[in-house]
């Protein structure tokens, strides 16, 4: 056993000093924000790695591995196509294929909810590790991106040929789908970094949130066409997710359509919740910590 | 000097509740008070307890400090304001250089994939970069001593060996100027765990250390320095390492448990120590004192009694039956009434640490048990050094036979 004895090391350059108090971290806005650009600096290569870990260890463990990122919006586009088929629902003109339309309604639709859950699902996952050791809490986040981004990916790689088969080719406007990634990215970051704090004191938030989504579905244009009038109308009209999906499905079908204006006053608000979120995450960690179960 | 002080503890605090509900509630409240950048306050609510209560330490690099207590003392909570993960609600840390930790070994592993991964995830997550693995997996894999079996996963892995694996990790890859430890040394086998303190003992060399155990003869060893903290507040704060764990053994709540048929019952028991009768609330006697006890118990009509007296540790552990017996060996056999015996227990060789009694009452033709007492008359041994046995022999030994070479 080679045992090297390191002997007294040399403080090589000024130490850290960390300071602990029970001040809130907003009273210094200023330490706060070179912190936070600190952390999340910090966090990349174990957001890498923490991605890495659980991208691996999914796909070791499932013999049909990446198809499952496709299986959901699969079936429940065979679900609708056969409801709109059979005459149960009659959805009203969409301007393209129906299956189409579902399918890529479902799939963006799918992105945008994972990425709503992903930070209470991080959190909530790694809670042992919260508890225990102290690490730049943004990892968790970060490596939620990637893994987010991953899944992301695999299902553009089926859509993509599954337009083509359903007879409905992209055109150049493909190009601009990862522009609407991000957004989706971003809104559904944005919203669920201001659920995870409640979230992972109370589990109810956990299950409130599929009940609240499917409930949101409905007044979105994913299954059903846009309403031109009446109350449900204007449901879908101040639904912010409707420019995003609408968009979203122009730029993959390559059609007409897309709601540009609409799309950006949304990205920019959620910019604008995705900072505070993050405030409230970081000042919220160590008050949840101690509250934890773990 | 000053410059060398790591860590300062000044007055920290630290609430805790004891109602989940109530507690998810403060939380809720604790969250809104941040975001509207609020302080804490001193005040309890409903519920609430203090867990940690105005602690003041300061710590130098080469310095170790054992925090001990009993469970619940604060001890972890406090080592958890130290790491950063939950605040104070009174007081101020203040933290210089790079904290390592040897808490929750293999944080982070997944049982899927294999030790080699699970190297470097555990590795990232204690802030350790990927380059700084490369350099030393080979050094990692040999001291977990897991060479064959580094590209299975880590779920088949023996208990034992996820252990070391972690271990290994932390302990190879980490060089802080701070370094914090719980309860994690008493990990694996022997060898290990001799491995183990080596590897402590080198990286302490360089660092302040804060270390919270149960384990007196790992405290004796290590620590330059003790606190002994009780319902979260210091009560001692000395170098004198042998004071503090005698404080920490005087801490234990004694209760004496009674069980058995209620034919026969313990009286009294008294102690003298080389002669001199001692106190009856949990006396000290030195190491290396003549204990005497006298006994008194009272045996039910229509029964024949056979008494066994037992010295236990703090644990309830047996140590040393002591028979009664006569001088041929046979039992004495007591019949009804009340019966004073004395019973010479012989020189104390006792670790240090809290020690009782455990005295047992059978009938002397069925066995039956008619009383046994737990726990009865605790005592405490004093000595110098405290050692990992449960017992020490002060014997005088002697260098023979040729003189070593070196002083030719």
């Amino acid at each position: 056993m080679s045992e090297q004895v390191r002997g007294t090391v040399a403080p090589k350059e000024p130490m850290p000093i960390t300071v602990y108090t029970p001040a809130s971290a907003l009273r210094d806005p200023g330490l706060m924000f070179r912190s936070m650009i600190a952390d999340l600096r910090a966090s990349r290569e174990l957001a890498w790695s923490l991605a890495r870990r659980d991208i691996k260890a999914q796909y070791r463990q499932s013999l049909l591995g990446y198809l499952w990122a496709f299986i959901m919006p699969l079936s429940t586009t065979a679900a609708w196509v056969y409801l709109n088929a059979s005459g149960i629902v009659k959805v009203t003109t969409t301007g393209m294929a129906y299956p189409v339309y579902v399918l890529t309604g479902t799939m963006l639709w799918q992105m945008f909810t994972e990425a709503l859950q992903t930070p209470l699902g991080q959190l909530g996952a790694s809670k042992n590790l919260l508890a225990k050791l102290s690490f730049p809490r943004e990892a968790l986040i970060l490596s939620g991106f990637i893994k987010w981004s991953f899944n992301a990916g695999v299902k553009l790689l089926i859509i993509i040929p599954a337009l083509f088969l359903l007879g409905d080719a992209p055109n150049a406007q493909i190009l601009l789908v990862p522009i609407i990634l991000l957004a989706i990215l971003l809104i559904g970051t944005s919203i669920g970094l201001f659920i995870a704090p409640i979230g992972l004191l109370y589990t109810d938030i956990g299950r409130m949130i599929p009940v609240v989504l499917q409930f949101a579905m409905y007044i979105t244009p994913v299954v059903f066409a846009m309403p031109s009038e009446g109350f449900a109308a204007t449901l879908f009209r101040i639904n912010f997710m409707t420019p995003v999906i609408v968009t979203g499905r122009a730029w993959l079908v390559g059609t007409e359509g897309a709601m540009l204006p609409e799309l950006a006053v949304v990205c920019g608000g959620a910019l604008v919740l995705l900072l505070l979120g993050w405030v409230l995450f970081r000042s919220t960690m160590s008050v949840l910590i101690e509250r934890m179960s773990a | 000097m000053e410059e060398d002080v790591l860590i300062k503890v000044e007055g920290v605090s630290k609430k805790f509740c004891r109602d989940l509900k109530t507690s998810l509630r403060y939380g809720m409240a604790d969250v809104r008070d941040e975001v509207l950048g609020r302080p804490r306050t001193m005040e309890l609510r409903p519920k609430e307890f203090w867990a940690v209560h105005g602690i003041d330490f300061e710590l130098r690099r080469g310095e170790c400090l054992g925090l001990v207590g009993h469970n619940g003392a604060g001890k972890t909570t406090m080592l958890k304001m130290l790491n950063g993960l939950i605040k104070p609600d009174a007081g101020r840390i203040e933290i210089h250089g790079q904290v390592g930790a040897l808490i929750a070994l293999g944080a982070g592993f997944n049982p899927i994939l294999t030790a080699r991964e699970n190297i470097y995830i555990n590795a990232s997550v204690l802030g350790l970069s990927k380059k700084r693995v490369d350099e030393r997996i080979d050094e990692i894999i040999a001291f977990a001593e897991i060479e064959d079996f580094i590209d299975m996963p880590v779920q088949h892995f023996s208990s034992g060996m996820t252990v070391r694996l972690g271990f290994a990790v932390a302990a190879i890859l980490i060089e802080p100027d701070i370094l914090f430890l719980d309860e994690v040394l008493a990990v694996g086998d022997i060898n290990f765990t001799i491995k183990c303190l080596n590897r402590v003992r080198e990286l302490m060399r360089t660092s302040a250390v804060v270390f919270v155990s149960h384990n007196m003869p790992l405290i004796t060893s290590f620590c330059t320095r003790v606190m002994v903290m009780d319902h979260g507040r210091s009560v001692l704060d000395t170098e004198e390492i042998g004071v503090a764990v005698n404080h920490y053994f005087g801490l234990a709540k004694n209760t004496i448990q009674i069980s058995g048929s209620g034919h026969a019952s313990v009286r009294d028991l008294l102690l003298a120590a080389d002669g001199v009768a001692l106190e009856i609330d949990t006396p000290t006697l030195q190491q290396g004192q003549e204990l005497t006890a006298t006994l008194r118990v009272r045996i039910e009509e229509g029964q024949t009694a056979e008494v066994n007296v037992v010295i236990a540790d703090a644990t309830l552990t047996g140590l040393i039956n002591i028979p009664v017996m006569d001088e041929r060996g046979d039992y004495i056999e007591l019949g009804p009434g009340e019966h004073d015996l004395q019973i010479p227990l012989g020189m104390v060789e006792l670790n240090a640490g809290l020690y009782s009694f455990i005295v047992a009452i059978r009938n002397a033709t069925s066995n039956v048990t008619l009383c046994r007492h737990q726990g009865l008359q605790p005592f405490r041994v004093h000595a110098d050094q405290v050692f990992w046995t449960k017992f020490v022999r002060t014997s005088v030994s002697k260098v023979l036979g040729p003189k070593p070479t070196n002083e030719q």
